[in-house]
C-alpha cells in the first residue's frame, strides 16, 4: 500500500476577477521509502503540491476537490489542531532557504527540543540527547558545542543540515523537501543530496523533492512526476523519464538542459512560455508550443496514460494505441 | 575605434569622475601606485595562441580589498585591529576578441567583484586592466569615462531587480542612448529600440510595456537590449541566467550566443553552473576565496581538469546521466574569506595537500596549455587520469 495518496487534487485561488486553478487534477502516490521528485518551471504547482500536503496552502487558496490519504487516512481535510500533529510527527517539510525556516532568536537546540518535545513523549534531557544524536547524523561536526548555537553563527550547508534535523525530529515517515539544495553551491550541494538519500534509506523515510533541478532528480529519485501549468504531464520511473521521454514538453526540457557529456553548437528551446493561469488554453495545456500538435490536443484535455515505460498526458499515445 | 579620444563628441560636464568618487574610499592599503601602465604580458606567462593582434581584454594582477573593521571608536576602545577582506586578490587574464572568458566558483569567491572592476563600478586597490590597449582604470577616472563606458556594459543576475518597475520598456532601451548622447531625435530612438527589441526575439511592439508584463526571460532578454544599446564591445555578464528556468535559460543563452557571432561581441560570463559555461564559453577561469587556481580551454578544463578544487566541482555536478565514473566525495566548506588558511587556500579540503600547501602560496604556473595554481600539480603529486 502506499504510503501517500494524491487523488485528483485541485486547488483554487478565488479571486476578484474569477477563480483561478492553480493545480488541477493531480494525481500520484509515493511509497513507503520511495523518493519522488517532483519537477517543473516557475509557476508549475510543484510547490503548492507539496503545500497542500503538509497543510500550509495560504489562504485564500484550498483544496477545492479532490483527496490526500497519509497512510489511507484523509488529511487535506483536517483541522487545523490535528494537522498540527500530523505535520513534523508524519510529515517533515524542508524549505529553500534555511535561514527563514530557522527562528534567528532561538538557537538551534532550543528549537529541536521544542520539536522534539511537541511530538515525542520525553523529558527535557532526553530530548536534549536525541537533538545532539540527530545533529550529528546529519554531520554536523562536535555537536555537543554547536546545539547551543544560534543559526547566524552557522554557514548555509550547516543551517540546511539543522533543517534537515528539524524535519527528522519526530521520525515522520514522510518528508517533503521543497528546493532543498537551490540555495546551497554545488559542492555543497552534493552533500546535502548524499546526506538526505542516506539518511532516508535508514530510516526508512519517503520523500517528496521538489526541485527544478533535473540532475539532482536523477542522481536522487526513484520516479519523477514533471509537472506542466498545473497538472502532472508525466510521471515515471527517473531513468526512463529521463532517457526516454514520452510528453514532448518533457522531451523538449530534457534538450533544452545544457550538459556535461557532449556539446551542442545551439540548445535546444522551447519557445514562448508557460501560460497564466489565467489564460490556460482549452486542451492540452502544452498544445501552443507543442511541436508534435494536432487537432485533439486543441479540444480536449489529456489524463495521464500508459506510454511505454512512464505514464504521460498526451493524446500521442492514445493515437498510437489506437493504431495498434 | 582604436582612439576613443576621438570620439569624445559628446559634453562631459563634471560626471565623468562619478564612478572613481563612489568607489575610492575602500581602497585603504592602495598604496602609491595609480595603476602603473604596463606591458602586455609582462607578469603573466605568455599564451601560445595569439591570433593575430592583442586581446582585447587583459586583466593583471586585478585586485580589490574591503575594509570590514568595526568603526573606529570600536578599534580603539576594544583594541580591535583593521580587518581586510581580500574580495579578489591578484588575478590575471586576457579575452581575446569575439570570444567568452567564464568564471566559475562558488558563492564568495570573488567572481562577481571582479566582473565590478570590469565595468568600473569598483576601483582595482591593486593591478588594473586593459581595455583595446588602454589602461581601463585610467579611462574610467579620466576624460574618457563616457567612451569607455560605451564600450563595455553588463548584463546582471536578477532581472526583477535590474528593470526599473516605473519605466516603460522604451525608456528602459532608450536611456542609455540618449545618457550617451548617441541618438537624440525620437523617432530615430524609436526606431533603434524596436531594432534592439526585435535583435533579442522580442517585438518592437513590447516597448510601450513595463517590465511587470513580462516574463523573467523576457525580462533578462530587455536587460540585453539595454547592454546592447550602445553597441558594445565588451559585455559582462553576471549569472545572467542564473533566475531562469532552464527552458527559459536555453533561449537566453541562445540569444547571447547568436548575437556573439552576429556582432562579434566578446564576453565574460560569470556563473556557478559549469554546464551553462561549459556550452557558452571558450575559456574558463576557476576561482576560489579571491584567486585564480585554473585557468584553460574549456575543452582541457572539462577533459582534464588539473587543479584539485576543479576536481571536486566537476565531481559534484549532479549528473543526468550515469556516467559510471567513481566520485570522490566532497568535504568540508569554503573557510572564511577573512581569516583564509595559511598557503593554498584550498588546503584544508584538499586530499593532496602537503607541508609545502599549507605554508606556502602556489603562484599561477603554465602546465600544458592550462595554468594552474596547484603544488601538488606542479610536483607531479597527483595522478593523471
Amino acid at each position: 500500500m502506499s504510503l501517500l495518496e494524491v487523488q485528483n487534487l485541485v486547488v483554487e485561488f478565488p479571486t476578484r476577477r474569477g477563480t483561478l486553478r492553480a493545480l488541477d487534477d493531480v494525481s500520484f502516490s509515493i511509497a513507503p521509502g520511495e523518493i519522488l521528485g517532483v519537477v517543473g518551471e516557475s509557476g508549475a504547482g510543484k510547490s503548492l503540491t507539496g503545500a497542500s500536503i503538509i497543510g500550509l496552502l495560504e489562504p485564500p487558496g484550498r483544496v477545492a476537490s479532490g483527496q490526500i490519504r497519509l497512510e489511507g487516512q484523509r488529511i487535506d481535510n483536517l483541522p487545523h489542531e490535528q494537522m498540527r500533529h500530523i505535520r513534523g510527527r508524519k510529515i517533515g517539510a524542508i524549505f529553500q532557504d534555511p535561514l527563514t525556516s530557522l527562528n534567528p532568536l532561538y538557537t538551534v537546540g532550543q528549537q529541536l527540543v521544542e520539536t522534539i518535545l511537541a511530538h515525542l513523549p520525553m523529558s527535557s534531557a532526553q530530548a536534549r540527547q536525541r537533538a545532539i544524536d540527530l545533529l550529528k547524523d546529519t554531520g554536523i561536526p562536535a555537536a555537543e558545542q554547536r546545539i547551543d548555537h544560534y543559526p547566524h553563527q552557522f554557514s548555509g550547508g550547516m543551517r540546511q543540515r539543522v533543517v534537515i534535523a528539524l524535519a527528522l525530529a519526530a521520525e515522520p515517515q514522510l518528508i517533503v523537501a521543497d528546493e532543498p539544495t537551490t540555495a546551497l553551491d554545488v559542492s555543497i550541494q552534493a552533500q546535502i543530496i548524499q546526506l538526505l538519500k542516506n539518511i532516508c534509506k535508514t530510516r526508512g523515510a519517503a520523500v517528496m523533492l521538489i526541485t527544478h533541478d533535473m540532475g539532482v532528480i536523477a542522481e536522487t529519485c526513484d520516479r519523477v512526476a514533471v509537472m506542466y501549468a498545473g497538472r502532472v504531464a508525466e510521471i515515471g520511473p527517473v531513468h526512463e523519464v529521463i532517457n526516454r521521454p514520452a510528453h514532448p514538453y518533457t522531451m523538449g526540457l530534457m534538450a533544452s538542459i545544457p550538459d556535461m557529456e557532449q556539446d551542442r553548437e545551439r540548445l535546444n528551446q522551447i519557445d514562448g512560455a508557460m501560460p497564466r493561469l489565467n489564460a490556460i488554453p482549452v486542451g492540452c495545456a502544452f498544445n501552443p508550443r507543442c511541436p508534435q500538435v494536432f487537432d485533439r490536443c486543441r479540444a480536449e484535455r489529456p489524463d495521464l496514460m500508459p506510454a511505454g515505460a512512464t505514464q504521460a498526458a498526451c493524446w500521442l499515445h492514445a493515437a498510437k494505441k489506437e493504431a495498434a | 575605434m582604436n582612439n576613443p579620444l576621438g570620439h569624445c563628441s559628446f559634453p562631459l560636464w563634471g560626471k565623468a569622475g562619478m564612478g572613481a568618487g563612489l568607489v575610492e574610499q575602500g581602497a585603504g592599503s592602495a598604496g602609491p601606485h595609480p595603476t602603473p601602465p604596463f606591458e602586455p604580458g609582462a607578469g603573466s606567462p605568455p599564451k601560445g595562441e595569439g591570433a593575430g593582434g592583442q586581446p582585447l581584454v587583459q586583466a593583471h594582477d586585478l585586485a580589490r580589498t574591503f575594509d570590514v573593521s568595526a568603526p573606529w571608536l570600536n578599534r580603539v576602545l576594544e583594541r580591535k585591529p583593521r580587518q581586510l577582506l581580500h574580495a579578489v586578490d591578484g588575478v590575471s587574464f586576457e579575452i581575446e576578441r569575439g570570444k567568452t572568458l567564464a568564471l566559475v566558483g562558488e558563492s564568495g569567491c570573488g567572481k562577481s567583484t571582479v566582473a565590478r572592476l570590469l565595468v568600473g563600478l569598483y576601483a582595482p586597490t591593486r593591478g588594473g586592466f586593459t581595455f583595446d590597449g588602454q589602461d581601463a582604470h585610467a579611462a574610467f577616472k579620466g576624460r574618457d569615462a563616457r567612451t569607455m563606458r560605451r564600450r563595455i556594459q553588463m548584463i546582471f543576475q536578477d532581472p526583477y531587480a535590474s528593470l526599473n518597475p516605473r519605466w516603460l520598456v522604451q525608456d528602459i532601451i532608450a536611456e542609455p542612448l540618449r545618457e550617451h548622447g548617441l541618438i537624440t531625435e525620437a523617432a530615430a530612438l524609436k526606431n533603434r529600440v524596436g531594432e534592439l527589441l526585435t535583435s533579442v526575439g522580442l517585438s518592437p511592439l513590447d516597448m510601450a510595456k513595463y517590465p511587470h508584463q513580462f516574463s523573467g526571460g523576457q525580462r533578462q532578454r530587455i536587460s540585453i537590449a539595454r547592454a546592447l544599446a550602445t553597441e558594445p564591445e565588451f559585455l559582462v555578464c553576471d549569472e545572467p541566467t542564473s533566475a531562469l528556468d532552464v527552458s527559459v535559460q536555453a533561449q537566453v543563452l541562445n540569444i547571447m550566443k547568436d548575437l556573439q557571432k552576429k556582432q562579434g561581441l566578446t564576453y565574460l560570463f560569470i556563473s556557478h553552473n559549469l554546464a551553462v559555461v561549459r556550452h557558452v564559453s571558450d575559456q574558463v577561469g576557476v576561482m576560489y576565496l579571491g584567486r585564480l587556481v585554473e585557468l584553460a580551454d574549456k575543452q582541457q578544463l572539462f577533459s582534464q581538469p588539473r587543479h584539485p578544487y576543479t576536481r571536486m566541482l566537476l565531481d559534484a555536478i549532479p549528473k543526468m546521466h550515469d556516467t559510471g565514473r567513481a566520485r570522490t566525495p566532497v568535504q568540508g566548506e569554503v573557510p572564511n574569506p577573512l581569516n583564509p588558511p595559511p598557503g593554498c587556500a584550498f588546503n584544508p579540503r584538499c586530499p593532496f595537500a602537503n607541508d609545502r600547501c599549507r605554508s606556502e602560496r602556489p603562484q599561477l604556473l603554465n602546465d600544458g596549455g592550462t595554468r594552474v595554481a596547484c603544488h601538488a600539480v606542479e610536483e607531479g603529486r597527483i595522478p593523471r587520469d
